[in-house]
């Protein structure tokens, strides 16, 4: 968009319909998540164990969470993280308010088209490495939504997806033992390794 | 040894270590990713503008992943402000009303006010009445300049 360029509402819809279109062309396949990588046991230095090791503790206790929450399943997301099931017992302290210090996306909730720029962006913007958990069922396929015309079957669709808590809305319970998921995965990856 | 420089010697040893440690190891770790990439782009400067040399440059080694504890990939959405995810639109270089500094000149009289009158307060039996006079002197002092910037129309936002 051109700075100072004076829009009518009519051309703007216009214009972002356009690009959301484009945007519903391109992602019509999911991102593909292999995860046969994380059967396959490495050959093993002990050095190179070790600096992994500590690489991927230090990676994994201290995931910081980006807000992207557009819909009910944030609600979940906050009992999660308030006193009672306390995610700071992991490392977990903030929900950070800007993507430059997240390294984790939860994805709570419902995604349109209209929408998803925006959470595509901001994964975009977070730092590397990063990872997604997809919370609830319409993040993993759409849910109830997903015969809409205006929702994203799957956050899949537009971002890598590392870990699914299935639910409407999973319990605490169940996006904790997500994130114990994420732990395992994370403690797979390996820098002597290929390209995941 | 360290004891001889007492508790502020350990702090200070405490701080700059973890300034060093915070700000320069994330910098140094991400070296050779920072390098491969201005190498590339030197690389793909040198293609636009003078084909001819390429032929001379020996291509870059790739890097081990182990050398890349820190990542370093910045692309142009990633470089651009953070908005909520939304595009970004004009600069946020903007000229805020100047009405802005009258008000925060004001606010600065009263706040230092507001402090001078806390040690007063703290000690107000002691002080007696030679303290409440010298404060209603300075309060009348920091009124009287209110009142001007009152005449002025500082308040009135027009």
């Amino acid at each position: 968009m051109e700075v100072g360029e004076v829009y009518s509402s009519r051309q703007l819809d216009k214009d972002e319909g356009k690009q959301i279109n484009e945007l519903i062309a391109r992602s019509q396949k999911p991102i593909p998540d292999p995860d046969e990588w994380l059967d396959e046991e490495i050959k093993r230095n002990i050095l190179l164990t070790t600096v992994d090791a500590i690489l991927d503790w230090g990676r994994r206790a201290s995931l910081w969470p980006a807000v992207a929450f557009p819909a009910c399943c944030a609600f979940e997301f906050i009992a999660t993280e308030a006193s009672r099931f306390d995610l700071s017992r992991f490392g977990m302290e903030f929900i950070r308010a800007s993507p430059r210090q997240a390294d984790l996306m939860i994805t709570a909730g419902t995604l349109t088209w209209k929408m998803a720029p925006q959470i595509k962006r901001i994964y975009d913007q977070m730092a590397e490495p990063k990872w997604v958990i997809a919370m609830g069922a319409c993040a993993i396929s759409g849910g109830i939504f997903r015969s809409s015309y205006s929702v994203v079957p799957g956050y899949n669709r537009i971002i890598p997806v590392d870990v699914y808590v299935p639910g409407c809305p999973p319990r605490p319970e169940a996006l904790i033992y997500g994130i114990r998921m994420l732990y395992q995965k994370i403690d797979k990856t390996s820098l002597f390794g290929e390209d995941k | 040894m360290l004891a001889d420089y007492g508790y502020i010697g350990l702090l200070l040893i405490v701080a700059i270590f973890f300034a060093v440690t915070t700000l320069l190891l994330p910098f140094s770790l991400s070296l050779p990713a920072r390098l491969a990439l201005y190498f590339r782009r030197f690389t793909r400067y040198l293609e636009n503008h003078y084909p001819f040399l390429v032929r001379f440059i020996p291509p870059l080694p790739k890097f081990p992943k182990f050398m890349q504890v820190v990542s370093y990939n910045p692309t142009p959405v990633k470089s651009s402000t953070f908005e909520c995810g939304m595009e970004t639109i004009g600069t946020a270089w903007v000229r805020f009303n100047f009405r802005y500094y009258f008000y925060a000149l004001v606010f600065i009289a009263l706040d230092i006010l507001v402090v001078f009158l806390y040690p007063w307060a703290v000690h107000l039996r002691e002080l007696g009445f030679f303290g409440l006079f010298a404060v209603l002197v300075f309060i009348g002092i920091v009124i009287i300049g209110y009142i001007y910037a009152w005449k002025k129309k500082v308040l009135e936002w027009k």
